[in-house]
């Protein structure tokens, strides 16, 4: 018996694994019902650079033998679009990039391999800004991604094509990256749900760097259930990144239903400012009450260094970027220009012709910052603040159990609006960047709309409390429903 | 005007690992190009590098090797810089926190002892090989070099001569393959200087501007390069110019260097530590247990040699220069009974001089230990000349068997009966009349010529001893 209908986009992860389990459907027949809906809106919102339907077929006959077999995993045969900032073995991975447009991994990302091994189907690979670059989509050398919400808004970025792609129901769940907001902050603009992992809790194995020290991959997806389900398959130690933790993981769905009694959130002065639209302020009050009826306590806490956090972020972003983006010379792999005349012709049209303008303008800014002579005022001084900004949170978590504010001081604003204007662009990511600096967790989910565009709360919690926060969003989730809306346009 | 000279040296010694620093792709010298780089080698999008353990053992034994306090906290740090055969656009390496630092090294030059100090050593990755050769108007980069370990051994500029440049080099050479954690091949890279050179008025305490040499690959060159490039600056003051601070690089055509670039023009390496690493903390446990496993050093094996067998400071020296020699040495004298002396004078004369023709180590010596040891009983015994002796090495040397069986097939037994030799004497002395009555009238010097005569007479099996004390009783 096949249940198939429009509905099926709205079925939750738990939803779908039961009926793929209990073969009311087939995986081949989920794939085929996603592949049909990208086909159907791809082309206007711009959510997938590359659609791997054949292998996705392929995988997913694959997973109705494992699913008959009964040697399946929980989110065996439900597909996903990973960011194409993951390495997929013999498909191109183009990092939003023209310097990657020809460039098809001979390697799985950590990340990959371990949704492949569940019996996860991919998709595709999603639409992003250039080299993670951006919060708005809208440097990625494919063109802009458009909002679901409403086409001439941006999603969000940098992974706002995986955003908008789970927005749209393109796809029940996806993968994205976190730099200083890249996955919450596309979530809060498109009403999804997404979570940054305190940095170490997943592989960055196989993850196109960015900045390394502040870099996380994570999932995104329309609730903290479905999000809880897909990072149990994300998270774990991993020998090939040094900086993975070796911290057994846990059940990150066993305390989803645990009570909110005695939690106290703490809510900081500093992010209630000027800069907070007035309605984000009110849709976050409505929020907060409801976790109050659900038994948590408010409190307010300081974050001094706040205002320090983006310029922080802007020296050491970039500082390792810098330095991250030299192998793309034109020597080995990706782009190389026309006819160089010498080697320096080749390196500098080379990454002049691959290289976007955001991007180029932030390696500049790197090599700057980390340049004889200024290294100490730059780089070493903001490595410095980062350690007083993270101890910021520390004193906050011996009061608190939990932080929460908007994740975007704006809803979706519309595409051009900020893209000629670097530094106002850069403020976008005011709420998100600092817990990145930290290296801690956040959590984004949809509280509300303002002028039609969504909106969102971020949780922020202590280093490997993931499994609280989700639990937090769950509850909130069960008393509203925010998460279960979608866009009304596309059907 | 008197010129000081200051030489300090950089030394890059690839360490003995079978995988790279920072991958598991194998190190073996010789593979068909870009067939031992892995993706992570390669510097491809998203690869990450993790720490190969066998290269801290190995840099921590030289740490203590050298008396230096081995860091129990070191960061790697990138280094910037563009080039094709460096994949990643920057070189994982150390630089304000080393692993390594400050040891000493004992060097003698011509008798006297010098102690030369050890600034740092830290380890860092090898970049890939760039063949401007073979593909017109191309360059071939071959990566299979690239993240073999390195450990970068950088001296204090304590050194006042080529020569003494040579001695540390050569002992820095020899220490490093006692300890196993480097091959020393300079033909194939594995170990390489680089000398920072200058001069100064004597009694002048600034440093003069100094010159970087490099491509000095055998310790013959270094010395040549040093030298000429010690000339060179001297020339350069004396006649009223200066001395650029440059890179040069050692021509051994013309035994000359040339200036490759200026310092000044030098990249900026931006510096800063490593995201993808985290600090390396060496525990006292870990150093305890290669301290443990650290062999007998060459300084202490020279000076046991010099104590347990009374040999000279000269002889211990050479004899010690490598761990392979050394134990030859030993052994043979065990396996011979014999006296150290005589052993090491047959390996550093005969052995040493057979090994060099032939382009051979010690390690490929044809004459084992108990070979050589089986000849030098038969000296000691008497069985055999001293003169004879070198022609039964030969005969070792071309595999023709055993020592006793050799002289066996040859009869080259010494005759040490006094009554054959003095028949000999007689003989000669019969034959040799007009020399004889020379003799008899004062002229000493003839003596020799009997006593060659005799031996000539024996075909070389006389003993000699015999000979002259029976010869000088009969003339």
């Amino acid at each position: 018996m096949i249940i198939f209908h429009e509905s099926m986009q709205y079925k939750t992860l738990v939803e779908l694994s039961h009926a793929l389990q209990q073969r009311e459907c087939s995986s081949v027949e989920l794939t085929r019902y996603f592949l049909e809906r990208i086909e159907r809106y791809n082309t206007e919102l711009n959510t997938f650079i590359t659609i791997t339907s054949e292998s996705a077929l392929a995988q997913a006959t694959a997973a109705d033998e494992r699913l008959a077999k009964g040697t399946s995993h929980a989110l065996t045969g439900i597909p996903i679009a990973h960011k194409d900032i993951f390495c997929t073995q013999g498909v191109k991975t183009s990092c939003g990039s023209k310097m990657l447009d020809n460039f098809i991994a001979p390697y799985n990302a950590t990340v990959v391999e371990k949704c492949q091994a569940a019996g996860m189907v991919m998709l595709g690979k999603t639409n992003m800004d250039e080299f993670a670059m951006g919060s708005s989509n809208e440097t990625s050398f494919y063109g802009s991604v458009k909002n679901p919400w409403d086409t001439g808004a941006v999603p969000g970025g940098s992974s706002g094509g995986s955003a908008a792609a789970v927005a749209a129901r393109l796809t029940p769940v996806a993968t994205g990256t976190d730099t200083g907001g890249s996955i919450r902050q596309p979530a809060a603009l498109c009403g999804i749900t997404g979570l940054k992992p305190t940095y170490g809790r997943v592989s960055r194995y196989g993850m196109i760097a960015f900045a390394s020290s502040l870099d996380q991959g994570g999932p995104l997806g329309q609730s903290a259930e479905d999000v809880a389900l897909m990072f149990n398959v994300m998270a774990g130690f991993d020998e090939r990144d040094s900086t993975s933790l070796n911290h057994p993981p846990e059940d990150y769905t066993a305390h989803l239903n645990d009570s909110l009694k005695g939690l106290k959130i703490g809510l900081p002065k500093e992010y209630f400012g000027d800069s907070l639209d007035a309605q984000i302020g009110q849709t976050l009050e409505a929020a907060l009450k409801e976790l109050e009826q659900a038994g948590a306590t408010l409190h307010e806490i300081h974050l001094p260094h706040t205002h320090l956090a983006v310029p922080v972020y802007y020296i050491i972003a970039p500082a390792e970027c810098s330095s991250n983006l030299s192998r793309y010379d034109g020597v080995r792999f990706g782009y190389r220009c026309e006819n160089p005349n010498d080697l320096m012709d080749l390196y500098q049209r080379s990454r002049s012709e691959g290289f976007g303008a955001e991007v180029k303008r932030r390696i500049m800014i790197g090599t700057y910052a980390l340049s004889a002579g200024y290294y100490d005022a730059y780089y070493l001084k903001a490595q410095q603040i980062r350690r007083l900004i993270r101890d910021d949170f520390t004193a906050a978590f011996k009061q608190v159990d939990v932080i929460v504010g908007p994740t975007s001081p704006t809803p979706a604003f519309n595409l051009g609006d900020k893209i000629d204007d670097p530094i106002q662009m850069y403020l976008s990511d005011i709420y998100t960047i600092s817990v990145n600096l930290a290296g801690l967790p956040g959590l984004s989910i949809p509280m509300g709309f303002v002028n039609q565009r969504p909106v969102g709360m971020q949780l922020i919690g202590n280093f490997l409390t993931e499994a609280r926060l989700l639990n937090i969003a769950h509850q909130y989730q069960q008393r509203t429903d925010w998460h279960k809306q979608s866009p009304p346009d596309l059907v | 005007m008197r010129w000081e000279t200051v030489i300090g040296l950089e030394i890059h010694a690839q360490l003995a690992t079978n995988s790279k620093i920072f991958s598991g792709a194998s190190t073996a010298y010789g593979a068909s190009p870009n067939t031992q780089a892995c993706a992570v080698d390669l510097g491809l999008p998203g690869v990450l590098p993790v720490l190969n353990e066998a290269v801290v053992r190995m840099a921590a034994k030289f740490g203590l090797a050298i008396g230096a306090s081995v860091a129990s906290r070191s960061v790697f740090a990138r280094k910037n810089y563009f080039y094709p055969d460096l994949p990643k656009g920057y070189q994982i390496s150390q630089y304000e926190l080393p692993i390594v630092q400050k040891g000493l090294v004992n060097i003698e030059v011509d008798g006297e002892e010098k102690t030369i100090r050890i600034t740092r050593a830290h380890l860092e990755e090898d970049a890939g090989k760039s063949l401007h050769e073979d593909f017109q108007g191309l360059t071939g980069i071959d990566l299979n070099r690239a993240g073999t370990p390195l450990l970068e051994i950088v001296s204090e500029p304590d050194m006042r001569s080529g020569k003494e440049a040579v001695a540390y080099m050569k002992k820095l050479h020899s220490l490093v393959r006692y300890l196993e954690i480097c091959d020393g091949n300079m033909q194939e890279g594995s170990f390489r200087c680089d000398a920072n050179v200058s001069v100064r008025p004597k009694g002048q305490s600034e440093l003069g501007t100094r010159t970087e040499l490099k491509n000095l690959n055998s310790f013959r060159f270094v010395e040549r390069a040093i030298n000429f490039e010690i000339e060179r600056q001297i020339d350069l003051l004396e006649s009223g110019g200066e001395v650029v601070q440059e890179t040069r690089l050692y021509d051994a055509d013309n035994n000359q260097t040339r200036s490759m670039r200026s310092k000044e023009e030098a990249n900026d390496y931006r510096y800063f530590p490593d995201p993808d690493l985290l600090p390396l903390v060496i525990e006292p446990g870990f150093l305890e247990q290669v301290k443990a496993q650290l062999p007998e050093l060459p300084n202490d094996k020279k000076q046991r040699f010099m104590e347990q067998y009374g040999l000279s400071l000269y002889d211990a020296s050479t004899l010690t220069s490598s761990r392979e020699l050394a134990d030859y040495f030993e052994q043979t004298v065990n396996e011979s009974g014999s006296e150290a002396k005589l052993c090491a004078n047959w390996i550093m004369g005969d052995l040493t001089a057979f090994l060099n023709k032939n382009n051979l180590e010690i390690t490929d010596s044809p004459v084992t230990t108990s070979q050589l040891a089986g000849l030098l009983r038969r000296i000691m015994d008497q069985t055999i000349s001293g003169k004879i002796a070198k022609q039964v090495f030969e005969a070792l040397w071309s595999g023709e068997g055993e020592a006793d069986s050799i002289i066996e097939k040859h009869g080259w037994k010494q005759v040490t009966d006094s009554g054959a030799i003095e028949q000999l004497i007689d003989e000669i002395l019969v034959n040799n009349p007009k020399q004889l009555q020379q003799y008899r009238d004062g002229k000493e010097k003839l003596f020799g010529f009997f006593v060659g005569q005799v031996m000539k007479a024996s075909k070389g099996q006389a003993n000699p001893g015999q000979v002259n004390e029976l010869l000088k009783k009969k003339l």
